[in-house]
């Protein structure tokens, strides 16, 4: 699912007004001549990457890098606009009946593929036989499924049949189109990612591909056919640096034009007035957040007096001050604040370690043996926290609730491992007492293979084990509409039970803090975040840096 | 002389056999697999027929000796397979992708190392514990002691953000491709003086010890006195005479870095942004890109098999008493 990926990591939502999370736009002595300048073509604009790309077929790719790439190269069907709302892309409009089984596209007619070839449904069609096809190693082929019959009725317009209402059913449709010229004979042979469209690409998109050095570089061109108006910036040059430290240093010395900080360089290291004159910072809760969660087949775990318990132990607010210098913001539940499928009247869990206490006491635990640990049945209070390797942001934050559970008498351990580690050896095969991980989440509220009880399988994601009845059946409900409202209820009282049951101590979305040069003009915050319109950012005339292109 | 090359040839050949099997099984023991890392990203739906069909593709549902015999088999044809990423490259052309630039800058870095290593090591044998000998000594200490990525940072600080000599990372500028002929040039080479400084400054602290320990050595041997005492010139007592000896040792110890030649230095390769072997090697581990890790271990320790040969029988070339022994043996 193309867009849930690229949510992730690419289309982060700018929320205005909320508290600390305005967009801060530094430099404003510049402000004159920022809106004095004109759009222009011309100019390249450097992105630095700290993952090389996986390939440039991003239908079989699940890395970020590849997606943000892709996605200026291939068009879906549809798209997010910067409201969040589904708008189309390759379709020029289409039709859901009401029943919600039945989706007709009509495609636009004058977009023509890199090479000059017509798109037409034939390539949808294939694009949606590819993604189904058991010999494409692809990762998004379930969303697929749900489709029982796709027929082209003439060469733009198709009509896909479901046999129950799937809720993300146009969503699904955002998939970047694959050519079918060129890559029918590598799909049926199962050699997909062998095709030279996997390293020279082809696509409708509004920028065309140059060159991928490995490990190197990426470079595109505006494609002046692009069926939204040619873009402004005309050149695109991704420059793969591995080391967040020399992506830093580069934006220093104004060698790269957008990276992402960190929370300590956002507040303290790019305060100074030469890179405020030089760079944009923008600010906006990121669409991924972190929690705590517990093995619920530990019968010390199952009980949910416990887990409120430790809900009321931990501050959050004291961890996104402490770890992200205030930079993220509180989550009550999976859902992002001020998206729609949020529900904010959920019960909430103050740091209360008192009331924590009295929990625990109803539960059984007390200090028996008076050591300062609870205790119950003659077993001490005492676990493992697992999280991974390498990110001291989770590092921290197991810290400082071991501190805080440590204050209510529990024993807390911490232990880090390497990501596959980890997953293979000690999440999948349910190895563990606790973990601090994270969650992204789609722009769609489905969370069904989270939080299912039936997708509590060894590969499957619902690694905690939780099963609630009400749950399920809302999960269902929720995914089986096509309608805002009815979903909005369903997900409303979702967010209600998890609340109560806490099956994971939900502790915060954290900020995406890019920063982009000055001398591009034309970006506008948005809940979609600030790339979804980059076509249409430019850089004017007197400004232009990188004359050449 | 060729007899006794073609038995340690010979004999090369179980020996890496045995290599790559024991690296093999090691590799697959490391918890994990490729197809996890490819669906498992947090918040992708992937269910487990996509992870099961993925595992079927790659061959790894059979059992380890099934794996391996293929592998063996493919890699007698010196068929290296193609990589588990999704951009499904041959092996080889992965690494030919990578080699040309470690390999160039290794080259530089190991004549570099040996033009300032040999004169230094020299001049604070012949002199020591003069000043010049105390210098280079304070210096080797810190030359070991300094962290590569953080001299490098230093320098990207100082060249790149302070200055603005010198760029900070890659290998050529974003609009490399409107540049002149020269320019080109000029821009390619200029990306490189960080990165060369950097590793060149950590092997000299090595490298011209060893050469200070083998000249004192050599200085004091009789053969030494007596050309000092037929009335031969320093210049050629030290230059000629002291000097061929007091290489020998150097000599072995450079062959032995052959296959480090094209392994590359992950670290000064990733702080610079350089897409050479090193960082190509980490990709593949943290991916556990089984084809791509297998082909590197292959090149390398068959690069260090002919590195242990040539040196064995160079020795054998260069130093009489070795040759001597041998043809009595063989």
């Amino acid at each position: 699912m193309n867009l849930r990926v690229r949510d992730l990591f690419f289309l982060l939502a700018f929320l205005p007004g909320l508290s600390g999370c305005g967009v801060k736009v530094e430099g404003k002595d510049d402000g004159q001549s920022r809106a004095a300048g004109s759009p222009a073509y011309g100019d390249t604009f450097i992105e630095a990457s700290i993952g090389d790309i996986q390939g440039l077929i991003p239908n079989i790719t699940s890395d970020s890098a590849s997606h943000e790439v892709g996605g200026l190269i291939y068009d879906g069907l549809v798209k997010r606009d910067k409201d969040l709302n589904i708008v189309g892309s390759l379709a020029e409009s289409w039709q859901l009946s009401r029943d919600c089984l039945t989706l007709t596209f009509k495609l636009r007619k004058n977009v023509q593929w890199h090479d000059g070839r017509p798109f037409t449904a034939e390539d949808v069609r294939f694009t949606y036989e590819t993604m189904l096809d058991p010999k494409t190693p692809t990762a998004y082929r379930e969303d697929f499924l749900a489709v029982t019959r796709l027929a082209v009725l003439d060469p733009y317009t198709l009509r896909i049949g479901y046999s129950k209402p799937y809720a993300q059913a146009l969503e699904t449709w955002g998939m970047y189109m694959l050519p079918k010229h060129l890559l029918a004979s590598y799909v049926h042979e199962g050699r997909l990612r062998e095709a030279p469209q996997n390293r020279r690409p082809i696509g409708t998109g509004a920028y065309r591909f140059v060159e991928w050095k490995s490990g190197e570089r990426v470079v595109l061109v505006a494609n002046p056919e692009h069926f939204e108006g040619r873009p402004y910036l005309s050149r695109v040059v991704y420059r793969i640096i591995p080391s967040q430290a020399t992506i830093f240093l580069e934006l220093k010395a104004k060698g790269v034009d957008f990276a992402g900080l960190t929370a300590i360089q956002y507040t303290r290291q790019t305060t100074y007035r030469a890179f405020e004159k030089a760079y944009v910072k923008y600010q906006y809760p990121s669409n991924a957040y972190t929690y705590l969660g517990f093995n619920l087949k530990d019968p010390r775990f199952a009980d949910r007096r416990v887990r409120q318990a430790f809900a009321h132990a931990i501050n959050k607010q004291e961890l996104i001050d402490g770890v992200l210098l205030g930079l993220g913001r509180e989550a009550t539940g999976p859902y992002k604040p001020e998206t729609w499928a949020y529900n904010p009247d959920v019960p909430r869990f103050p740091y209360d370690p008192d009331r924590a206490r009295r929990l625990l006491a109803e539960a059984g635990w007390k200090d028996t043996d008076g050591d300062g640990i609870l205790d119950k049945d003659g077993q001490p209070f005492a676990f493992t926290i697992l999280t991974n390797q390498g990110n001291e942001e989770r590092k921290k934050v197991a810290e400082i609730i071991q501190q805080r559970l440590r204050e209510i008498g529990v024993a807390v351990e911490i232990r880090t491992l390497e990501w596959a580690s980890l997953i293979k050896e000690f999440i999948k095969k349910r190895r563990f007492e606790a973990i601090i991980l994270g969650w992204g989440i789609g722009l769609d509220p489905d969370q069904y293979e989270v939080w299912h009880s039936s997708k509590a399988g060894p590969d499957e994601l619902n690694h905690i084990s939780y099963a609630n009845p009400e749950a399920d059946r809302l999960l269902e409900l929720g995914r089986a509409s096509c309608v805002r409202e009815q979903r909005k209820k369903h997900y409303d009282r979702l967010q209600e039970v998890l609340a109560e049951d806490q099956p994971v101590i939900f502790l915060y979305f954290r900020d995406a803090l890019p920063v982009v040069s000055s001398r591009v003009r034309g970006i506008e915050p948005s809940p979609n975040g600030i790339s979804y319109n980059f076509i249409r950012w430019y850089v004017p005339k007197e400004r232009q840096r990188y004359t050449a292109g | 002389m060729i007899p006794y090359a073609l038995r340690r040839v010979v004999l090369a050949i179980p020996l890496l056999i045995g290599i790559t099997f024991i690296s093999f099984l090691v590799i697959h023991l490391a918890p994990g697999e490729p197809v996890e890392l490819q669906t498992g990203d947090l918040g992708v739906k992937s269910s487990a027929q996509s992870i099961e069909s993925l595992r079927k593709l790659y061959g790894l549902d059979q059992p380890l000796y099934v794996q391996y015999w293929s592998w063996v088999t493919r890699l007698a044809r010196l068929d290296f397979g193609r990589s588990f990423a999704p951009d499904g490259k041959p092996v080889l052309q992965k690494i030919g992708e990578r080699l040309p630039i470690t390999l160039f800058l290794n080259i530089i870095e190991m004549l570099l190392i040996l033009a300032l290593a040999v004169p230094i090591g020299v001049l604070s044998a012949t002199r020591q514990y003069s000043v010049f000998d105390k210098i280079t000594t304070v210096f080797v200490f810190v030359g070991f002691a300094t962290p590569d990525f953080w001299l490098a940072l230093l320098l990207m600080i100082l060249f790149g953000v302070q200055l603005g000599w010198l760029p900070i990372s890659g290998l050529r500028s974003p609009t490399w491709e409107f540049l002149s002929f020269w320019r080109q040039h000029w821009d390619f080479l200029s990306h490189l003086v960080l990165p060369i400084v950097v590793a060149t400054f950590g092997g000299l602290a090595g490298f011209s010890r060893y050469m200070r320990q083998s000249m004192l050595e050599v200085v004091r041997q009789e053969y030494i006195q007596t050309a000092r005492a037929k009335g031969l010139s320093e210049q050629a007592v030290i230059g000629k005479h002291a000097l061929r000896n007091a290489l020998l040792p150097v000599v072995t110890i450079l062959g032995l870095s052959l296959p480090g030649l094209i392994g590359g230095s992950v670290i000064v390769e990733s702080v610079f942004a350089i897409p050479g072997m090193g960082q190509l090697m980490v990709q593949a581990v943290f991916s556990r890109d089984y084809p791509v890790i297998m082909g590197n271990l292959v090149i390398v320790s068959t690069l260090t098999l002919v590195a242990n040969l040539l040196a064995d029988i160079s020795y054998g070339l260069v130093d009489p008493r070795i040759r001597v022994g041998r043809r009595g043996r063989s």
